[in-house]
Protein backbone atom coordinates (compact mmCIF):
# COMPACT_ATOMS: atom_id res chain seq x y z
CA UNK A 1 0.00 0.00 0.00
CA UNK A 2 2.78 2.46 0.74
CA UNK A 3 4.45 2.27 -2.97
CA UNK A 4 0.90 2.86 -4.22
CA UNK A 5 0.23 5.65 -2.35
CA UNK A 6 3.59 7.46 -3.17
CA UNK A 7 2.87 7.01 -6.80
CA UNK A 8 -0.85 8.35 -6.17
CA UNK A 9 0.98 11.04 -4.40
CA UNK A 10 3.50 12.08 -7.32
CA UNK A 11 0.24 11.75 -9.82
CA UNK A 12 -1.92 14.08 -8.04
CA UNK A 13 1.60 16.49 -7.70
CA UNK A 14 2.29 16.05 -11.39
CA UNK A 15 5.76 15.54 -10.24
CA UNK A 16 7.48 12.30 -12.38
CA UNK A 17 10.90 13.56 -12.45
CA UNK A 18 10.95 13.61 -7.98
CA UNK A 19 11.43 10.99 -5.49
CA UNK A 20 8.27 11.80 -2.99
CA UNK A 21 9.22 10.49 0.12
CA UNK A 22 6.88 9.99 3.70
CA UNK A 23 8.80 12.77 5.17
CA UNK A 24 8.57 15.66 2.74
CA UNK A 25 6.09 18.05 3.35
CA UNK A 26 3.18 18.83 1.44
CA UNK A 27 3.17 22.66 1.64
CA UNK A 28 6.96 22.21 -0.14
CA UNK A 29 5.69 21.07 -3.48
CA UNK A 30 4.79 24.00 -5.42
CA UNK A 31 1.96 22.14 -6.72
CA UNK A 32 0.50 21.48 -3.76
CA UNK A 33 -2.71 23.60 -4.39
CA UNK A 34 -6.74 23.40 -4.38
CA UNK A 35 -5.72 21.80 -8.07
CA UNK A 36 -3.69 19.30 -6.64
CA UNK A 37 -6.36 18.59 -3.95
CA UNK A 38 -9.16 17.56 -6.79
CA UNK A 39 -6.79 15.19 -8.21
CA UNK A 40 -5.97 13.78 -4.92
CA UNK A 41 -9.49 13.48 -4.32
CA UNK A 42 -10.20 11.77 -6.95
CA UNK A 43 -7.41 9.35 -6.88
CA UNK A 44 -7.87 8.38 -3.69
CA UNK A 45 -11.68 7.44 -4.09
CA UNK A 46 -10.40 5.47 -7.21
CA UNK A 47 -7.75 3.56 -5.58
CA UNK A 48 -9.00 3.46 -1.73
CA UNK A 49 -12.47 4.07 -1.81
CA UNK A 50 -11.48 6.98 1.01
CA UNK A 51 -12.67 10.52 1.33
CA UNK A 52 -10.30 13.00 3.04
CA UNK A 53 -11.77 16.74 4.00
CA UNK A 54 -10.59 20.01 3.05
CA UNK A 55 -9.79 20.93 6.44
CA UNK A 56 -8.27 17.29 7.05
CA UNK A 57 -5.61 18.25 4.29
CA UNK A 58 -4.92 21.70 5.77
CA UNK A 59 -4.10 19.98 8.99
CA UNK A 60 -1.85 17.14 7.41
CA UNK A 61 1.97 17.96 6.94
CA UNK A 62 4.01 15.59 5.97
CA UNK A 63 3.34 12.92 3.20
CA UNK A 64 3.11 10.35 6.14
CA UNK A 65 0.27 12.28 7.66
CA UNK A 66 -1.88 11.75 5.16
CA UNK A 67 -0.58 8.14 4.65
CA UNK A 68 -1.99 7.02 8.20
CA UNK A 69 -4.99 9.23 7.70
CA UNK A 70 -5.90 7.20 4.40
CA UNK A 71 -4.79 4.11 5.99
CA UNK A 72 -7.01 4.27 8.89
CA UNK A 73 -9.87 4.93 6.47
CA UNK A 74 -9.09 1.99 4.19
CA UNK A 75 -11.69 -0.46 4.48
CA UNK B 1 -38.41 11.77 0.34
CA UNK B 2 -38.93 13.57 -2.33
CA UNK B 3 -39.46 10.92 -5.24
CA UNK B 4 -41.71 12.35 -8.33
CA UNK B 5 -43.48 10.90 -10.88
CA UNK B 6 -45.45 12.11 -13.40
CA UNK B 7 -47.57 11.04 -16.60
CA UNK B 8 -47.65 12.14 -19.87
CA UNK B 9 -46.02 15.76 -19.51
CA UNK B 10 -43.38 16.50 -21.46
CA UNK B 11 -40.93 19.62 -22.37
CA UNK B 12 -42.03 20.90 -26.25
CA UNK B 13 -39.75 23.84 -27.15
CA UNK B 14 -36.79 24.99 -25.37
CA UNK B 15 -34.57 28.47 -26.77
CA UNK B 16 -31.22 29.72 -25.43
CA UNK B 17 -29.45 33.37 -25.16
CA UNK B 18 -25.99 33.68 -24.38
CA UNK B 19 -24.10 37.89 -23.92
CA UNK B 20 -22.42 38.61 -27.11
CA UNK B 21 -19.29 39.47 -24.78
CA UNK B 22 -16.54 36.77 -24.54
CA UNK B 23 -14.36 36.10 -22.43
CA UNK B 24 -11.08 33.84 -23.74
CA UNK B 25 -9.38 32.68 -20.17
CA UNK B 26 -6.17 32.39 -22.04
CA UNK B 27 -5.83 36.22 -22.25
CA UNK B 28 -7.00 36.29 -18.80
CA UNK B 29 -3.55 36.93 -17.28
CA UNK B 30 -4.07 40.62 -15.93
CA UNK B 31 -4.03 39.23 -12.34
CA UNK B 32 -1.91 35.80 -12.68
CA UNK B 33 0.85 34.61 -14.48
CA UNK B 34 0.03 32.34 -18.18
CA UNK B 35 1.33 29.08 -16.12
CA UNK B 36 -0.99 29.30 -13.81
CA UNK B 37 -3.58 30.00 -16.42
CA UNK B 38 -2.76 27.17 -18.38
CA UNK B 39 -2.82 24.78 -15.75
CA UNK B 40 -6.43 25.97 -14.38
CA UNK B 41 -7.38 25.80 -18.11
CA UNK B 42 -6.68 22.74 -18.41
CA UNK B 43 -7.76 21.48 -15.50
CA UNK B 44 -10.84 22.92 -15.72
CA UNK B 45 -11.88 22.86 -19.47
CA UNK B 46 -13.15 26.31 -19.59
CA UNK B 47 -11.70 28.03 -22.40
CA UNK B 48 -14.16 30.74 -23.25
CA UNK B 49 -16.81 31.96 -20.92
CA UNK B 50 -20.12 34.86 -21.77
CA UNK B 51 -20.34 37.94 -19.58
CA UNK B 52 -23.03 40.13 -19.54
CA UNK B 53 -22.90 43.72 -19.94
CA UNK B 54 -22.92 46.28 -17.51
CA UNK B 55 -26.43 46.62 -16.56
CA UNK B 56 -27.81 43.02 -18.44
CA UNK B 57 -29.43 40.80 -16.25
CA UNK B 58 -30.11 37.16 -16.11
CA UNK B 59 -33.85 38.40 -16.95
CA UNK B 60 -32.54 39.91 -20.22
CA UNK B 61 -31.32 36.62 -21.30
CA UNK B 62 -34.39 34.74 -20.10
CA UNK B 63 -36.34 37.41 -22.18
CA UNK B 64 -34.65 37.03 -25.32
CA UNK B 65 -34.48 33.39 -25.26
CA UNK B 66 -38.67 33.41 -24.89
CA UNK B 67 -39.16 36.03 -27.41
CA UNK B 68 -37.27 33.30 -29.67
CA UNK B 69 -39.00 30.82 -28.12
CA UNK B 70 -42.44 32.26 -28.78
CA UNK B 71 -41.55 33.13 -32.66
CA UNK B 72 -40.28 30.05 -33.30
CA UNK B 73 -43.50 28.18 -32.09
CA UNK B 74 -46.00 30.26 -33.05
CA UNK B 75 -46.93 30.27 -29.57
CA UNK B 76 -50.42 31.97 -28.33
CA UNK B 77 -49.33 33.62 -25.47
CA UNK B 78 -52.57 33.65 -23.48
CA UNK B 79 -52.02 30.09 -23.09
CA UNK B 80 -49.30 30.49 -20.74
CA UNK B 81 -50.79 29.90 -17.30
CA UNK B 82 -47.75 29.74 -15.11
CA UNK B 83 -44.15 31.48 -15.14
CA UNK B 84 -41.26 30.11 -13.89
CA UNK B 85 -37.86 32.13 -13.08
CA UNK B 86 -35.21 29.98 -11.62
CA UNK B 87 -32.34 32.32 -11.00
CA UNK B 88 -29.73 33.28 -7.93
CA UNK B 89 -29.18 36.62 -9.83
CA UNK B 90 -32.67 38.28 -9.85
CA UNK B 91 -33.14 41.69 -11.11
CA UNK B 92 -33.88 43.07 -7.39
CA UNK B 93 -34.56 41.74 -3.83
CA UNK B 94 -38.14 42.60 -4.43
CA UNK B 95 -40.51 42.40 -6.09
CA UNK B 96 -39.96 38.89 -8.02
CA UNK B 97 -38.43 39.02 -11.46
CA UNK B 98 -40.50 36.48 -12.84
CA UNK B 99 -43.77 39.17 -12.45
CA UNK B 100 -41.71 41.73 -13.97
CA UNK B 101 -41.45 39.41 -16.81
CA UNK B 102 -44.94 38.60 -16.94
CA UNK B 103 -45.37 41.76 -17.96
CA UNK B 104 -42.29 42.44 -20.63
CA UNK B 105 -43.55 39.06 -22.08
CA UNK B 106 -46.40 40.29 -22.65
CA UNK B 107 -48.50 37.60 -20.86
CA UNK B 108 -51.88 37.67 -19.32
CA UNK B 109 -52.49 39.36 -16.08
CA UNK B 110 -53.88 35.58 -15.41
CA UNK B 111 -50.72 34.30 -15.19
CA UNK B 112 -49.14 32.82 -12.07
CA UNK B 113 -45.57 33.92 -11.44
CA UNK B 114 -43.02 33.46 -9.13
CA UNK B 115 -39.02 33.04 -8.96
CA UNK B 116 -37.43 29.76 -7.82
CA UNK B 117 -33.96 30.68 -6.02
CA UNK B 118 -31.55 27.60 -6.46
CA UNK B 119 -28.16 27.07 -8.41
CA UNK B 120 -26.66 24.26 -9.96
CA UNK B 121 -29.52 22.12 -8.97
CA UNK B 122 -32.19 24.80 -9.65
CA UNK B 123 -33.03 23.53 -13.84
CA UNK B 124 -34.12 20.08 -12.67
CA UNK B 125 -36.17 21.71 -9.11
CA UNK B 126 -37.80 23.86 -11.64
CA UNK B 127 -38.86 21.33 -14.05
CA UNK B 128 -40.13 19.39 -11.56
CA UNK B 129 -42.43 22.31 -10.60
CA UNK B 130 -43.42 23.13 -13.93
CA UNK B 131 -44.11 19.42 -14.23
CA UNK B 132 -46.17 19.12 -11.20
CA UNK B 133 -48.29 22.46 -12.53
CA UNK B 134 -48.98 21.04 -15.76
CA UNK B 135 -50.56 18.44 -14.66
CA UNK B 136 -53.15 19.80 -13.25
CA UNK B 137 -56.43 19.98 -15.14
CA UNK B 138 -57.09 23.39 -17.20
CA UNK B 139 -53.59 24.68 -17.43
CA UNK B 140 -51.97 24.56 -20.35
CA UNK B 141 -48.34 25.57 -20.88
CA UNK B 142 -46.10 26.66 -18.41
CA UNK B 143 -43.04 28.53 -19.70
CA UNK B 144 -39.78 27.71 -17.46
CA UNK B 145 -37.12 30.28 -17.52
CA UNK B 146 -34.00 29.77 -15.93
CA UNK B 147 -30.85 32.38 -16.00
CA UNK B 148 -27.44 33.42 -14.22
CA UNK B 149 -25.22 35.85 -14.58
CA UNK B 150 -22.40 34.53 -12.23
CA UNK B 151 -19.74 36.00 -13.85
CA UNK B 152 -21.27 39.17 -11.44
CA UNK B 153 -21.10 36.91 -8.67
CA UNK B 154 -17.39 36.27 -8.29
CA UNK B 155 -14.32 38.20 -8.05
CA UNK B 156 -12.05 38.27 -10.90
CA UNK B 157 -8.78 38.08 -8.58
CA UNK B 158 -10.02 35.10 -6.52
CA UNK B 159 -8.40 32.31 -8.96
CA UNK B 160 -11.02 29.52 -7.53
CA UNK B 161 -13.77 30.77 -8.78
CA UNK B 162 -12.58 33.30 -11.33
CA UNK B 163 -11.79 31.14 -14.65
CA UNK B 164 -15.53 28.81 -14.36
CA UNK B 165 -18.45 30.65 -14.39
CA UNK B 166 -20.40 32.37 -17.24
CA UNK B 167 -24.00 33.64 -18.02
CA UNK B 168 -26.43 32.50 -20.12
CA UNK B 169 -30.75 32.34 -20.01
CA UNK B 170 -32.84 29.65 -21.53
CA UNK B 171 -36.63 29.54 -21.79
CA UNK B 172 -38.90 26.09 -21.89
CA UNK B 173 -42.20 25.29 -22.71
CA UNK B 174 -44.00 22.35 -20.35
CA UNK B 175 -47.31 20.95 -21.24
CA UNK B 176 -49.18 17.98 -21.78
CA UNK B 177 -48.34 15.34 -24.23
CA UNK B 178 -48.38 11.69 -24.56
CA UNK B 179 -44.99 11.56 -23.64
CA UNK B 180 -44.59 8.29 -21.07
CA UNK B 181 -43.64 9.01 -17.35
CA UNK B 182 -41.07 10.93 -16.01
CA UNK B 183 -39.37 10.64 -12.81
CA UNK B 184 -37.30 13.15 -10.30
CA UNK B 185 -35.39 13.12 -6.87
CA UNK B 186 -34.81 16.18 -5.13
CA UNK B 187 -32.57 16.46 -2.25
CA UNK B 188 -31.00 19.01 0.13
CA UNK B 189 -28.42 18.91 2.85
CA UNK B 190 -28.11 22.63 4.22
CA UNK B 191 -25.27 21.67 6.56
CA UNK B 192 -22.77 21.63 3.89
CA UNK B 193 -24.16 25.89 2.77
CA UNK B 194 -21.06 27.25 4.18
CA UNK B 195 -19.41 25.40 0.87
CA UNK B 196 -20.32 27.82 -1.88
CA UNK B 197 -21.88 30.78 -0.66
CA UNK B 198 -21.97 35.02 -0.84
CA UNK B 199 -21.76 36.02 3.15
CA UNK B 200 -22.59 39.46 3.02
CA UNK B 201 -25.23 41.83 1.10
CA UNK B 202 -28.62 39.61 2.41
CA UNK B 203 -30.58 40.03 5.52
CA UNK B 204 -28.15 38.12 7.78
CA UNK B 205 -25.32 40.34 7.14
CA UNK B 206 -26.43 43.48 5.91
CA UNK B 207 -24.38 45.38 2.85
CA UNK B 208 -21.90 47.63 4.93
CA UNK B 209 -18.67 49.41 4.51
CA UNK B 210 -16.80 46.37 5.66
CA UNK B 211 -18.44 44.24 3.14
CA UNK B 212 -17.54 45.73 -0.01
CA UNK B 213 -13.89 45.68 0.92
CA UNK B 214 -11.49 44.10 -1.01
CA UNK B 215 -9.37 41.64 1.38
CA UNK B 216 -6.88 38.93 0.57
CA UNK B 217 -8.43 35.72 1.85
CA UNK B 218 -5.97 32.94 1.56
CA UNK B 219 -1.83 31.97 1.90
CA UNK B 220 -2.41 31.84 -1.83
CA UNK B 221 -3.31 35.86 -2.24
CA UNK B 222 -6.70 34.99 -3.81
CA UNK B 223 -8.59 38.54 -3.43
CA UNK B 224 -12.49 39.11 -3.29
CA UNK B 225 -14.97 41.16 -0.69
CA UNK B 226 -17.99 39.56 1.69
CA UNK B 227 -20.09 40.02 -0.90
CA UNK B 228 -18.50 38.08 -3.58
CA UNK B 229 -18.69 34.59 -3.78
CA UNK B 230 -16.89 31.49 -2.34
CA UNK B 231 -16.42 28.03 -3.33
CA UNK B 232 -14.63 25.07 -1.45
CA UNK B 233 -13.82 23.07 -4.66
CA UNK B 234 -12.25 20.21 -2.40
CA UNK B 235 -15.44 19.16 -0.06
CA UNK B 236 -18.05 20.14 -3.22
CA UNK B 237 -16.18 17.50 -4.92
CA UNK B 238 -16.25 15.22 -1.92
CA UNK B 239 -19.82 16.14 -1.64
CA UNK B 240 -20.75 15.13 -5.15
CA UNK B 241 -18.45 11.88 -5.04
CA UNK B 242 -20.22 10.66 -2.38
CA UNK B 243 -23.77 11.71 -3.29
CA UNK B 244 -24.59 11.38 -6.68
CA UNK B 245 -23.67 8.43 -8.06
CA UNK B 246 -26.09 7.33 -5.46
CA UNK B 247 -28.91 9.38 -6.18
CA UNK B 248 -28.38 8.40 -10.08
CA UNK B 249 -29.27 4.77 -9.22
CA UNK B 250 -31.87 5.50 -6.61
CA UNK B 251 -33.28 7.74 -9.73
CA UNK B 252 -32.87 4.57 -12.09
CA UNK B 253 -34.17 2.65 -9.91
CA UNK B 254 -37.29 4.68 -9.33
CA UNK B 255 -37.35 4.79 -12.85
CA UNK B 256 -37.14 1.26 -13.22
CA UNK B 257 -34.33 1.67 -15.99
CA UNK B 258 -30.74 1.44 -16.68
CA UNK B 259 -28.29 4.06 -18.17
CA UNK B 260 -28.06 1.42 -21.00
CA UNK B 261 -31.63 2.50 -21.70
CA UNK B 262 -31.08 6.22 -21.69
CA UNK B 263 -30.17 7.99 -24.88
CA UNK B 264 -28.37 10.81 -23.02
CA UNK B 265 -26.73 12.10 -19.79
CA UNK B 266 -26.92 15.91 -19.37
CA UNK B 267 -24.87 16.61 -16.35
CA UNK B 268 -24.43 20.38 -14.66
CA UNK B 269 -21.38 21.55 -16.22
CA UNK B 270 -19.12 21.74 -12.89
CA UNK B 271 -15.54 21.32 -14.57
CA UNK B 272 -14.02 19.13 -16.68
CA UNK B 273 -11.90 17.51 -14.35
CA UNK B 274 -15.05 16.64 -11.92
CA UNK B 275 -17.63 15.59 -14.83
CA UNK B 276 -14.58 13.40 -16.64
CA UNK B 277 -14.29 11.91 -12.97
CA UNK B 278 -18.13 11.37 -12.05
CA UNK B 279 -18.48 9.86 -15.68
CA UNK B 280 -15.61 7.70 -15.41
CA UNK B 281 -16.71 6.62 -12.00
CA UNK B 282 -20.52 6.30 -13.58
CA UNK B 283 -18.94 4.28 -16.23
CA UNK B 284 -20.59 6.03 -18.50
CA UNK B 285 -20.71 5.89 -23.02
CA UNK B 286 -18.85 9.83 -23.07
CA UNK B 287 -20.45 9.73 -26.80
CA UNK B 288 -24.11 10.36 -24.54
CA UNK B 289 -23.00 12.98 -22.09
CA UNK B 290 -22.85 16.19 -24.33
CA UNK B 291 -20.88 19.19 -22.74
CA UNK B 292 -20.36 23.15 -23.03
CA UNK B 293 -17.85 23.56 -20.48
CA UNK B 294 -15.24 24.46 -23.00
CA UNK B 295 -17.21 27.18 -24.66
CA UNK B 296 -19.69 28.23 -21.74
CA UNK B 297 -18.45 27.41 -18.64
CA UNK B 298 -20.27 26.81 -15.29
CA UNK B 299 -23.41 28.46 -15.74
CA UNK B 300 -24.94 27.54 -12.68
CA UNK B 301 -28.57 26.48 -12.89
CA UNK B 302 -28.80 27.31 -16.36
CA UNK B 303 -25.60 24.50 -17.46
CA UNK B 304 -28.28 21.68 -17.79
CA UNK B 305 -30.51 23.62 -20.25
CA UNK B 306 -27.74 25.49 -21.97
CA UNK B 307 -25.81 22.12 -22.86
CA UNK B 308 -29.09 20.83 -24.10
CA UNK B 309 -30.11 23.90 -27.04
CA UNK B 310 -26.53 24.07 -27.91
CA UNK B 311 -25.58 20.10 -27.80
CA UNK B 312 -28.76 18.12 -28.56
CA UNK B 313 -30.22 20.57 -31.01
CA UNK B 314 -31.08 18.21 -34.19
CA UNK B 315 -31.19 15.19 -31.99
CA UNK B 316 -34.55 15.34 -30.41
CA UNK B 317 -36.78 15.08 -33.03
CA UNK B 318 -37.67 11.67 -32.53
CA UNK B 319 -38.79 9.91 -28.65
CA UNK B 320 -35.49 10.00 -26.42
CA UNK B 321 -34.90 9.24 -22.86
CA UNK B 322 -32.85 11.58 -20.71
CA UNK B 323 -31.11 11.75 -17.74
CA UNK B 324 -30.51 15.32 -15.73
CA UNK B 325 -28.50 15.90 -12.68
CA UNK B 326 -27.91 18.82 -11.23
CA UNK B 327 -25.97 19.95 -8.03
CA UNK B 328 -24.31 22.39 -6.39
CA UNK B 329 -25.18 25.67 -3.78
CA UNK B 330 -27.19 24.81 -0.97
CA UNK B 331 -25.80 21.86 -0.82
CA UNK B 332 -28.95 21.19 -3.77
CA UNK B 333 -29.23 18.22 -5.96
CA UNK B 334 -31.92 17.07 -8.46
CA UNK B 335 -31.79 13.56 -10.81
CA UNK B 336 -34.29 13.20 -13.02
CA UNK B 337 -35.24 10.42 -16.07
CA UNK B 338 -37.43 12.17 -18.63
CA UNK B 339 -38.86 11.08 -21.91
CA UNK B 340 -39.23 13.56 -24.94
CA UNK B 341 -41.55 12.92 -27.61
CA UNK B 342 -39.86 16.00 -30.00
CA UNK B 343 -38.28 19.10 -28.42
CA UNK B 344 -37.86 22.48 -30.98
CA UNK B 345 -34.89 23.77 -30.18
CA UNK B 346 -34.19 26.88 -31.52
CA UNK B 347 -30.73 28.64 -32.42
CA UNK B 348 -28.78 30.48 -29.68
CA UNK B 349 -29.42 34.02 -29.52
CA UNK B 350 -26.97 36.52 -28.57
CA UNK B 351 -27.43 39.75 -26.95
Amino acid sequence: MEQKFLNLIKEALEVDSIEVKFEDLLADFDAWDSMARLSLIALLDEQFEVEVADAEFDKTETVKDLFNLVKSRVK
Amino acid sequence: MAELSFENIGISAMAGAVPKQIIKNRDYTAHFDEALVKDIIDKTGVEERRFASEGQTASDLCFAAAEQLFEDNQIDKSEVDILLFVSQTPDYRMPATSVTLQHRLGLSKSTAAFDISLGCSGFVYGISVAYAYANMPGIRKVLLLDGETRSKVYHPKDRKTGFIFGDAGVAAIIEKQEVGHSFFSLNSDGSKSDLIKIDAGGYRNPSNEESIKEKVVDEHGNIRTDEHGYMNGADVFNFVLREIPKNIRQTLSLANTSMEELDFYVFHQANKFMNDYLAKKLKLDSSKVPSTIQKYGNTSSVSIPITIVDQLKGQLHSPKKLLLCGFGVGMSWATAVIPTNQINISDIVEV
